[in-house]
């Protein structure tokens, strides 16, 4: 399963295995890891799953839709390199991806 | 203290669930015991109306948690049963089974159940509701194409399972007692722009209509008869006219409830070891000058489980968000921000017939009060920020699309 690192705002990592196919944010929620929301359940109906993608992992992580654009773009803290987890989906090629997330998703 | 320190949650729900899950996130390290009238873990409830209704998610998707969540953050499960009652002096809980529990904190999380109708045959096989996944599993099994489905109530609850029922090849009626739909929740523009899409979708609606009976045919429900005597066949009935908070176990308990179980913004009750979140309370609401309200929704059930778990650890009460919801009708993402009370002004941005546009409600001095917004998530972002802001804009700019509302934001 790919190793995914989660890096909370206060700068505390969480290395964890996510199977194929769930999303970013389903890893994190999966294992009590704090700093991510996902109060929508994975709908990218809400924002609350904002998450900052290691500059070295942009290439491969793809890019977002208009959609998800839209509602990222609004978060106070919405940087080039801005994701929702739950629209990033886990895949062999995700193996070692670093996601940061910020202060607070509200 | 003779016990290690427990809280019991009574109600594993999409808050019950989130409660515990929250409360390990924030450091509690003595037990947690979820205690659920369902035989399953926590589950998602949004998607009985749309993806699971139509065959499209499956049971993990659906749970809260992984199973082996509970396990390693050693939350207890105790389902199959409930809290049936409370000894405040005590602190202690009794369980369906006869047993007893000692508690340092107890979470209520009981949730609502569906408002039942009371016309001769409401009782009939056939006739269903909508507020679990068994009763999922029932409506589906109704759902086949060329079967016929009349649904009571036009709420969000009807009109998400009018929309897949359709996409089942389902006929469909839904018969609204109101003159339009939504006609609680909603404002008049987008209950009109959601009628035409159901009726071009083929859902036939019957508005200003009363309930007389539930028809019978051979020992089951066969139809609905109208109080002005029309008569609409129907293979199966859903009833969804609205949810009562179950606040039963707190009345008994002495706890003041008042259409649903009063709690601050700690979602502490008056016992302040007993805390309740979710459907089943009334609680404050800091942007509407602390007026008090029954919210129905996810991100209510979440923001409130983040109060009471931040309360019990001696965290910082969460900031208080503004109030919102969404649905999905067919192609139709809905989102709502906000509440519309005392709304004086309407504003549509952007262009119903296009398939995307955003009504925003706002008071006499022009404050956004509330948004609606339909395809134009850009919008719905932009406007809960307006509403947490108390923001006063002019309607000339809130309806001009060629302003940007980031700028009016800021």
């Amino acid at each position: 399963m790919p190793l995914i690192t989660y890096i909370e705002h206060n700068g505390r990592e969480h290395k964890v295995e996510v199977p194929l196919g769930h999303s970013v944010m389903q890893g994190a929620v999966d294992n009590a890891i704090p700093g991510i929301d996902a109060d929508c359940g994975g709908e990218c109906a809400c924002a609350t799953c904002h998450v900052f993608v290691d500059p070295a992992w942009l290439g491969r992580t793809g890019t977002p839709d208009a959609q998800e654009k839209s509602m990222v773009s609004f978060a106070s803290t919405a940087q080039a390199n801005s994701r929702l987890a739950c629209q990033i989906q886990v895949t062999a090629a995700l193996d070692g991806l670093v996601v940061r997330m910020p202060e607070a998703q509200h | 203290m003779s016990q290690p320190p427990r809280i019991i949650i009574a109600g594993a729900g999409h808050a019950g669930g989130s409660a515990a899950a929250f409360l390990r996130q924030y450091g509690w390290k003595g037990e947690i015991v979820l205690v659920g009238e369902e035989p399953l873990p926590p589950y998602q409830r949004p998607p009985l109306s749309k993806a699971w209704l139509k065959g499209e998610a499956k049971a993990e998707n659906l749970a809260l948690r992984p199973p082996h969540f509970y396990e390693k953050q050693a939350i207890t499960l105790r389902l199959g049963t409930r809290v049936t009652g409370i000894d405040r002096a005590a602190r202690q809980v009794r369980l369906g089974d006869g047993s007893t529990l000692d508690y340092t904190a107890l979470i209520l999380a009981t949730g609502a159940h569906a408002r039942p109708l009371t016309v001769p045959g409401h009782d009939l096989p056939g006739v269903l509701a909508l507020r679990n996944a068994a009763d999922a599993d029932a409506l589906q099994a109704a759902l086949r194409p060329g079967q016929r489905l009349a649904i009571i109530g036009g709420g969000y609850i009807g009109l998400e399972v009018a929309a897949s029922a359709r996409a089942l090849g389902a006929d469909v009626t839904v018969i609204e007692r109101e003159a339009r739909v939504l006609a609680r929740v909603a404002g008049p523009e987008l209950s009109g722009f959601l009628a035409a899409a159901h009726a071009a979708h083929g859902v036939r609606i019957v508005c200003d209509a009363g309930v007389a009976e539930i028809l019978a045919q051979d020992g089951r429900a066969a139809g609905v008869r109208l109080t002005d005597g029309a008569a609409i066949a129907a293979d199966a009935v859903l009833v969804g006219v609205g949810a009562l908070p179950n606040e039963a176990l707190a009345h008994a308990a002495g706890l003041p409830c008042h259409n649903g179980i009063l709690v601050d913004l700690e979602a502490r009750t008056e016992d302040a070891a007993i805390f309740a979140i979710g459907d089943c309370t009334r609680r404050p609401l800091p942007h509407y000058d602390h007026r008090r309200h029954r919210l129905e929704s996810v991100p209510n059930a979440i923001e409130q489980a983040k109060q009471a778990a931040a309360a019990i650890c001696g965290r910082p009460a969460p900031v208080p968000e503004i109030p919102w919801f969404w649905s999905d009708q067919y192609d139709l993402r809905l989102q709502m921000a906000g509440l519309a009370f005392d709304t004086a002004v309407s504003v549509v941005r952007g262009d119903p017939r296009a398939g995307s546009f955003c009504v925003f409600h706002l008071d006499v001095h022009d404050r956004v009060l509330a948004l609606e917004a339909v395809n134009a998530p850009a919008d719905f972002m932009a406007g809960r920020q307006l509403v947490a802001k108390g923001a006063r804009i002019a309607p000339g700019a809130l309806g001009d699309s060629g302003i940007d509302l980031k700028s009016l934001t800021g």
